[in-house]
């Protein structure tokens, strides 16, 4: 068990946006969380991360708990997260927006950076070279001294993982990734995460409200509506679960005007 | 009095989120015209009221015109820096010999002070004044902003303007009606100013205009209620410190408040939290 | 050992800056006013990438840079102040040292101080943190007002008196160049990509593991201790202190020099530094005495249309190749 959540509840006013969650997720797997918009998804992983606190609730990393704490604390214990709506460093360039991530990792102190040591030098060099690393395994290598706010929308999101990866986790949450792509760009994503995830021994959870995709790469999947998990298994088994088709498959009309939102927006 | 300059802020600040640092000295021109109409033009009350107002909220739509609007979609900290070269512009402008001059003016009383005493409190009627003054322009500006077409438009743009403008609002003209009737206030409370202190100059509005802003803040900015709410807590502490403490520590009461409503309600005492969505 | 080689090439910018100044200055064909300037102009750039550090970099918005400004300068005048009046003459042969001690004071204050100022109030964001910090200064100022009830040296609000000019040449000089290289090395640096992180997006630098609290601390605190320096330096050129010149109008002087130079750049802030302190007091000179007050009539429509023209500062992000990053090839 690498991630754990018990019984997690959080309010919003009178809203309830997630309502007694649990979750459990073996090392190593690939889970999808699906349901309708406003189901407590995002929610979700915002409390995992520490962007907001629970009401009530554990969330376990390993052995150790990690309820409540500040964000950049469990951004070093190992989850990192990519964002729904892509919050790259925009106004830097494509290699510093995966430098950063390195941050925690980097071994020199401020006196060091202050007079430019030997070590400063060997590990500026090494972070450099890991940089260019992960954008290469992103074919992003050539847009390095671009703006991060000039990529394309698809390769915004591609660095976005990969400055996720930089930060070295030992899981990556990832909330709809393959929003506003076309069926193109998002067979060569998912590829693209079942690569990444065998090559960092990663494991993955991610957000997709479009049904067939999550059903396409996910070995598990967990369906909430109204802040619970209302089922979770095999992807074969949930396309037959009466209570995820009228959760989900009843709204579809919903689901895809809101799929047409996020495109124009 | 801070009242009618407070509320200048705050709706500005609530409408296009600027720190408009040349309202004081639009609240300064306001006290000036008013001397000018009463001394030179002979004018009776209302009308330096009307000239005062008038006046101001003109030249607050000018500066709008010319020096915000262009960068409404730049870097907010143009803006404010426009806004801070527009104060000292004002200031120093009509400082110069051929405009106001740099000197002090005593504003001529236009009645005599007449002094009442009602259940042992002494008023005067210069107090009297002010207080009916502040009371109507405040009638007038609730009504303007939660009964009248423009109010709503006012609320609108507030509260999203890319889609109040879709929604065939017409965000200029909303936004030039904020700046003329935050203006036309402050106008008013230049007048009340120069009835108040006989005396004024053109950097009057410069201690003034930053505390009305504070007292914006201290209420919640952006809150109509709240700056009135700010403004009255902002002079009585003023006046319990002069009182109690020392004149010399009275200019900085105010901002001790302001930090300490600050760090126990960061938004002010009747403002709204913004939560960001994430 | 790499650092030394690198604290080695920082003396040929110092010689190339204050070398010609002192060589004008000693053959009297530059006159001591603008030698003056010139040192002026040092401490104000001093200062300013101070605040560029704080807004530009970290994204902080902070209107009370004066005040800081003023506690460095007060600290340190008050320490040389102390030190002349208990050793005398007798003293003269260490004060170098001494004036290197408060300066460094001077910095220190105005950092201790920023520091028991930041820790509440960098949880506010963007304006409420501008208004609050305004609020300081302001504060600031009526404690400058009122010092002489506390410390009859510092002198209230008719200004301290009796400091020993200490500043020169060599001094701003060495001080402004030792500033660049720790603005730049510090920027070009796994700290300053946090600090920059934090302004570009918090929630997504918290995400990356970066303490977006502590840096904003430490961040402002650095800033704050440049102003520090600056105040002390020119407390000891000018040698007389007096309270206005640390109010919150100051505090925007700072922030339109580094607003005009662009935010985050060196090189601007730099330019516009000098441009600043130049066009002031070259305006003093160049007008005749009935039009001085334009003066404050041209600066502001000038700064208007500056920012009309180019809202993100004069240099935009160019740099010159010194304060470039060329860590690598």
């Amino acid at each position: 068990m690498i991630l754990e959540v018990q019984g997690l509840t959080r309010h919003f006013g009178g809203v309830r946006a997630l309502d007694g969650v649990d979750l459990r997720i073996v090392r190593g797997e690939l889970a999808g969380i699906i349901g309708p918009n406003g189901s407590g998804k995002t929610t979700l992983f915002n409390v995992i991360t520490g962007i907001y606190h629970p009401d009530r609730g554990v969330v376990m990393l390993g052995e150790g708990e990690i309820t409540g704490l500040p964000s950049d604390e469990i951004a070093r214990r190992g989850i990192a997260r990519t964002f729904q709506n892509i919050r790259l460093f925009r106004e830097l360039t494509v290699v510093d927006n995966v430098r950063i991530a390195h941050h925690p990792h980097v071994r020199y102190g401020a006196i060091a950076a202050l007079l430019r040591t030997g070590a400063f030098y060997s590990e500026e060099r090494r972070t450099r070279e890991e940089t260019e690393e992960f954008l290469s395994i992103f074919s992003l290598q050539d847009r390095g001294k671009e703006l991060a706010k000039n990529l394309p929308y698809g390769d915004q999101r591609k660095l976005e993982i990969a400055r996720a990866l930089a930060s070295r986790p030992k899981v990556l949450l990832l909330d709809e990734p393959a929003a506003g792509m076309n069926p193109s760009e998002v067979g060569a994503l998912m590829e693209f995460i079942l690569r990444i995830r065998e090559r960092f021994s990663l494991t993955v959870l991610l957000i997709e409200h479009q049904m067939r995709l999550a059903m396409g790469i996910c070995e598990r999947l967990i369906v909430m509506d109204f802040g619970q998990v209302i089922a979770r298994g095999l992807p074969a088994e949930i396309r037959r679960d009466p209570k995820v088709i009228e959760a989900y498959l009843g709204k579809r009309d919903d689901t895809g005007a809101a799929g047409i939102r996020k495109k124009t927006r | 009095m801070y009242a009618l300059i407070a509320l200048g802020y705050t709706m500005v600040y609530g409408i296009v989120r600027l720190i408009n640092f040349a309202h004081g000295d639009v609240f300064m021109v306001g006290a000036f015209l008013a001397f000018y109409s009463v001394e030179k033009l002979h004018l009776p009350l209302p009308a330096v009221f009307a000239v005062a107002a008038g006046g101001s909220a003109f030249l607050a739509v000018v500066i709008e015109r010319v020096a915000y609007r262009p960068l409404r979609n730049a870097p907010k900290i143009a803006a404010l820096i426009t806004a801070i070269g527009v104060s000292l512009f004002l200031e120093y402008f009509t400082a110069l010999h051929q405009v106001f001059g740099p000197n002090y003016y005593a504003f001529p009383r236009p009645f005599q002070v007449v002094s009442l005493e009602i259940g042992g409190i002494t008023v005067t009627n210069i107090q009297g004044i002010i207080l009916l003054a502040t009371l109507v322009s405040l009638g007038v500006l609730q009504y303007v902003v939660h009964r009248t077409k423009v109010g709503r438009g006012m609320r609108a743009v507030s509260h999203d303007d890319v889609t109040a403008g879709l929604m065939g609002v017409n965000v200029n003209a909303v936004i030039s009606f904020t700046f003329a009737l935050g203006a036309a206030l402050a106008g008013v409370g230049g007048v009340l100013y120069g009835i108040a202190y006989p005396q004024i100059n053109t950097f009057m509005g410069v201690m003034p205009g930053l505390k009305a802003f504070t007292a914006a803040v201290l209420g919640g900015i952006g809150s109509i209620p709240g700056a009135v709410l700010g403004a009255l807590i902002m002079g009585q502490s003023e006046t319990m410190t002069t009182a109690y403490l020392s004149s010399t520590y009275r200019d900085g009461i105010a901002f001790v408040l302001l930090i300490a409503v600050l760090l126990w309600k960061p938004t002010g005492i009747l403002g709204k939290a913004r939560t960001e969505k994430v | 050992m790499t650092w030394l080689k690198n604290i080695a090439k920082a003396i040929l910018p110092f010689v190339l800056l204050s070398g010609p100044v002192m060589f004008l200055s000693a053959s009297e064909i530059l006159n001591p006013y603008w030698v003056q300037i010139f040192q002026l102009a040092c401490i104000v750039a001093i200062s300013a990438l101070g605040l560029n550090l704080i807004y530009g970099f970290t994204g902080l918005f902070s209107l009370g840079h004066a005040a800081f400004y003023g506690v460095g300068a007060y600290t340190a005048a008050l320490l040389t102040k102390l030190y002349i009046g208990a050793y005398g003459d007798e003293a003269v042969f260490a004060t170098g040292a001494v004036f290197l001690g408060s300066l460094l004071a001077g910095g220190g204050a105005a950092a201790l101080l920023a520091c028991l100022v930041g820790l509440p109030t960098l949880r506010l964001t963007s304006d409420y943190l501008g208004i609050a910090t305004l609020g300081f200064g302001v504060i600031m100022k009526v404690l400058f007002d009122n010092a002489d009830s506390f410390l009859p040296q510092l002198g209230g609000a008719r200004g301290m008196t009796g400091i020993q000019r200490m500043t020169g040449v060599p001094w701003t000089v060495a001080a402004l160049v030792a500033a660049i290289l720790v603005i730049r090395n510090l920027v070009h640096s796994t700290y300053g990509r946090a600090l920059v992180a934090i302004r570009e997006d918090e929630v997504a630098a918290a995400a990356m593991g970066i303490d977006t609290f502590r840096y904003k601390v430490i961040g402002f605190t650095a800033g704050c201790a440049f102003a520090g320096v600056a105040g002390g330096l020119y407390a000891h050129l000018y040698t007389f202190l007096h309270p206005s010149t640390f109010d919150f109008l100051k505090s925007f002087d700072v922030l339109m020099i580094v607003v005009l130079g662009g935010l985050g750049n060196l090189t601007g802030t730099l330019a516009a530094s000098f441009a600043w302190v130049f066009l002031l007091e070259g305006m003093r000179v160049a007008l005749p005495p009935e039009y001085i007050e334009f003066r404050w009539v041209l600066i502001p429509l000038l700064l208007i249309v500056t920012m009309l023209v180019r809202p993100r500062g004069l240099f935009g992000v160019r740099e010159i190749p010194f304060l470039r990053n060329k860590v690598y090839r």
